[in-house]
Order: structure tokens, then C-alpha cells, then sequence
């Protein structure tokens, strides 16, 4: 099992069954893939859509149909189609349950920082800052640590927040991090892993939970 | 009364206008507009949109020809070429959220002085701007935003310019059609009237001024 992967299906353990859930471009849209079969879930996607089914292919494709990545999805029995503007009170007016987005950095406080490394990547924020501030959950899914090694949980967060202490869990390969109003807690650690590793790879402080799990 | 060409459409947007664009990464982007304005060689536009398209399709094409000088949007990824315009300095380019942006079009068709939003404080979002609290909460002051032209894209346009869109091309095509002085819907398939059964006229017709058919499906 790759990084990723272990990253959404540790994400996919979260899913309660009916909630409504917006997923992220990228990674995050993986966890679509692991909603147990039992499981009743609503895919919101910002474009304008509940009921969001899977990535479509030929034998399925309408042109008409795409997520807020601009792939064609299918839509599943039931599927409703609106505006930005109700599809944006969904999201600021506190009806979505549960987002899943990447980040490029999370702080102790649940700042995070995910949408511009100025001068160098301002693809804009699209939809994050309002998802973010408005639904009633917020996972991060991402690596521990960016591609230099650089770690990015951090104490304070140095690049443009895209919202202040909105985080609620940080999950990673190598750990499961809550966030409290007294800091990082860490609830578990990858099999793959050690504490030790953990805290030398994340340089905000780390409170280790007394009952720390492995995953 | 209402029908006109994708070229006389061209001819109604002068340089230097401000034009709200329809769409979703082009999906719900009248894509026949976009390639008349081009012809037309249109210039110093300033866009309202929610992005610039895909490298191949929708707004990245007025971009590519020089047409926009200004752009207020939510998310340029999809299209490398906006973001080194921006860079270059060749294009003033503001990043609005994409809620946020969806709610000040919705506020500038709508008679309203603006929204009050949680969305953006804290973060460079909410510089410059007015943070009001009500009820104890804080929220930005967002300023309606209105054009000289709306530029959508119907699924099925009925004679009167009333609207349905199919899927998720509907995105801000509603809203827009509130907002801006002059209204044109680019038609995929335009019935007579009473070809859309009334509940599922999405744009009422008194918001469109002109109807252009020919948009592909």
C-alpha cells in the first residue's frame, strides 16, 4: 500500500454513515473510493452538486456532469444540481459534515495553509477558504512532510493562511493528529513507524495521547 | 425579437468593458461568445468569472489573445498561461473565494450593498476591508459586483430567453444573469415557448436580453 493510500483509507474510518461530504481535488478525492458498501454518504462538490457518484468513463461520460476538478463523474440515483450561490450556503451555512482537503502546512492552533506559496504557486483558493471556515469538520489528508523533507505541521503556520484554527484532525502516513485547544495530540501512529520518528518529523509540539493507537 | 448571431453578440461588448463569464472550468461557459470575441479582437477587458477556463477551452481563449486586462476570479490552476500573465505583470489578476464571489454577483443583481461572510478573515483576504460584528460574530464586508455584460450559457433556451441548464453547467450562469446591464445566453437548443415546463426555468427570461443559437452540446 502506498503513502497515499494508507493516507485515505485511515481518512475513510472517519465516515459516519449520511453525511454529507465535501472531498478535495487530488488526494482527498481518493477517499471516495473506500466508503464502506454499507454506507449511505452524499458527495457535495462546489460546482454544484449533491449526489456526486464516480469518476465516469466512455460507457457513462456526459459532458454535462464534472466535479470541481473538471473531470466528468457520475451522478448517483437521487442527485440534485444548483448554483454557486446554494451550493456555497451548503458550505458556509454549516450543511456539509465533513471536508477532506490537502494542505501545505497545519499549525497548533488548526490554521492552516493550503492555497498560494507566494511568487512561486497562486493557483487562487477556489473553494477552500469557504469550506473550510463553514463545514463542521475538517480533516486534513496529507505527507508528513514536504518533498525536501521540510516538515509542515508546524508551531505557526509561515505561508498566506487560507483560514485560522479551522482544523480539526491532520492525518498523514505515519500518524493520526487531533487538534485540541491545548495543542497537537497524537492519537496514532502508522505500524510503519515510531513515536520517536513522529515528533523528530513534525516541529510544532506533539502531546502523545496515553491511549496512542497504531494504524 | 430576441435571437442574434455569436458575431453581432461581439459587437455589442466594446474594449475595455466589464464582462461576467459563465462557467465552471468551461463547463457552462458559452464557448461560441468566447470564440466571437476573439474574432472580434476585442481588447482591455476586465472578466468576472469563477476561473479562466481549461489551456484549450472557454476564457483561457480570450486570455490567450490578449483580451482581458483584468480579472477577479476564484482559481486560475487549470490554466498555467493566467497565472504567467500575472506574474509578467501583464494582467492584474484579484482572487476572490469562490462563495464569496458567487454571493457579491449575487448581491449586485440583487439590489443588496453587500454580504457579510466569515469566509477569508484572518487571511490576506480581509485586508482593506470591513470586519462588522453582529451578534458577537465577525464577519468581512464583501461589495456587490455588477458588469456591462453577462456572457452565459443555457441548455435550453425557450423564446423568451427563460433558462434550464443541464447538470452542473448551471454554476454561476444564474447569478450573473442578475448582474450586468446587458445580458446575453448562448443557446444549445432554444424551444418555442412553453418548451420548458415552468418549474424548471431556472433563469426567468426577463433577466436575458438576447438569445445566440448554435453553442455545441
Amino acid at each position: 500500500m502506498n503513502e497515499r493510500e494508507k493516507i485515505v483509507k485511515r481518512v475513510a474510518q472517519e465516515l459516519e454513515d449520511g453525511m454529507v461530504v465535501n472531498l478535495g481535488i487530488g488526494m482527498p478525492t481518493m477517499v471516495g473510493n473506500f466508503i464502506p458498501e454499507d454506507m449511505r454518504i452524499i458527495l457535495q462538490s462546489e460546482n454544484g452538486m449533491l449526489g456526486m457518484g464516480e469518476l465516469a468513463d466512455e460507457s457513462n461520460s456526459d459532458c454535462n456532469i464534472v466535479n470541481a476538478g473538471s473531470k466528468h463523474v457520475t451522478a448517483n440515483i437521487g442527485a440534485c444540481f444548483f448554483d454557486s450561490a446554494t451550493s456555497f450556503g451548503i458550505i458556509r451555512g454549516g450543511h456539509v459534515d465533513l471536508t477532506v482537503l490537502g494542505a501545505l502546512q497545519v499549525d497548533s492552533s488548526g490554521s492552516l495553509a493550503s492555497h498560494i506559496i507566494p511568487k512561486k504557486m497562486v493557483p487562487g483558493m477556489g473553494g477552500a477558504m469557504d469550506l473550510v471556515t463553514g463545514s463542521k469538520r475538517v480533516i486534513i489528508a496529507m505527507t508528513h512532510t514536504a518533498k525536501n523533507g521540510a516538515p509542515k505541521i508546524l508551531e505557526s503556520i509561515t505561508l498566506p493562511a487560507t483560514a485560522i484554527s479551522k482544523v480539526d484532525m491532520i492525518v498523514t502516513e505515519l500518524a493520526v493528529i487531533e487538534v485540541t485547544p491545548k495543542g497537537l495530540l497524537l492519537i496514532e501512529i502508522s505500524e510503519d513507524t515510531t513515536v520517536e520518528q513522529v515528533l523528530q518529523k513534525t516541529e510544532a509540539p506533539l502531546v502523545v495521547s496515553s491511549g496512542l493507537k497504531t494504524f | 425579437m430576441k435571437r442574434m448571431t455569436a458575431e453581432q453578440a461581439a459587437g455589442k461588448i466594446e474594449d475595455g468593458m466589464t464582462v461576467m463569464i459563465g462557467g465552471f472550468m468551461s463547463c457552462g461557459t458559452p464557448e461560441i461568445l468566447m470564440d466571437a470575441l476573439v474574432e472580434k479582437g476585442v481588447k482591455d477587458l476586465t472578466v468576472i468569472s469563477n476561473d479562466t477556463g481549461t489551456p484549450d477551452t472557454g476564457i483561457c481563449k480570450l486570455v490567450a489573445a490578449g483580451a482581458v486586462k483584468k480579472l477577479i476570479a476564484s482559481h486560475i490552476g487549470l490554466t498555467p498561461l493566467t497565472g504567467q500573465l500575472m506574474s509578467e505583470g501583464k494582467l492584474d489578476v484579484t482572487l476572490v473565494p469562490q462563495g464569496t464571489l458567487a454571493e457579491r454577483i449575487r448581491a449586485g443583481g440583487a439590489g443588496l450593498g453587500g454580504v457579510l461572510t466569515p469566509t477569508g478573515l484572518g487571511t490576506d483576504v480581509a485586508i482593506g476591508k470591513e470586519i462588522v460584528s453582529i451578534d458577537g460574530r465577525e464577519y468581512l464586508l464583501e461589495k456587490p459586483l455588477r458588469a456591462d455584460v453577462a456572457l452565459l450559457r443555457g441548455s435550453i433556451v425557450d423564446e423568451d430567453g427563460n433558462i434550464f441548464y443541464r447538470g452542473t453547467t448551471r454554476n454561476f450562469n444564474p447569478l450573473m444573469a442578475t448582474a450586468a446591464d446587458l445580458v446575453i445566453a448562448a443557446a444549445e437548443e432554444i424551444v418555442p415557448l412553453g418548451g420548458i415546463q415552468g418549474e424548471n426555468i431556472v433563469t426567468p427570461g426577463i433577466f436575458v436580453d438576447y438569445i445566440v443559437e448554435g453553442e455545441p452540446a
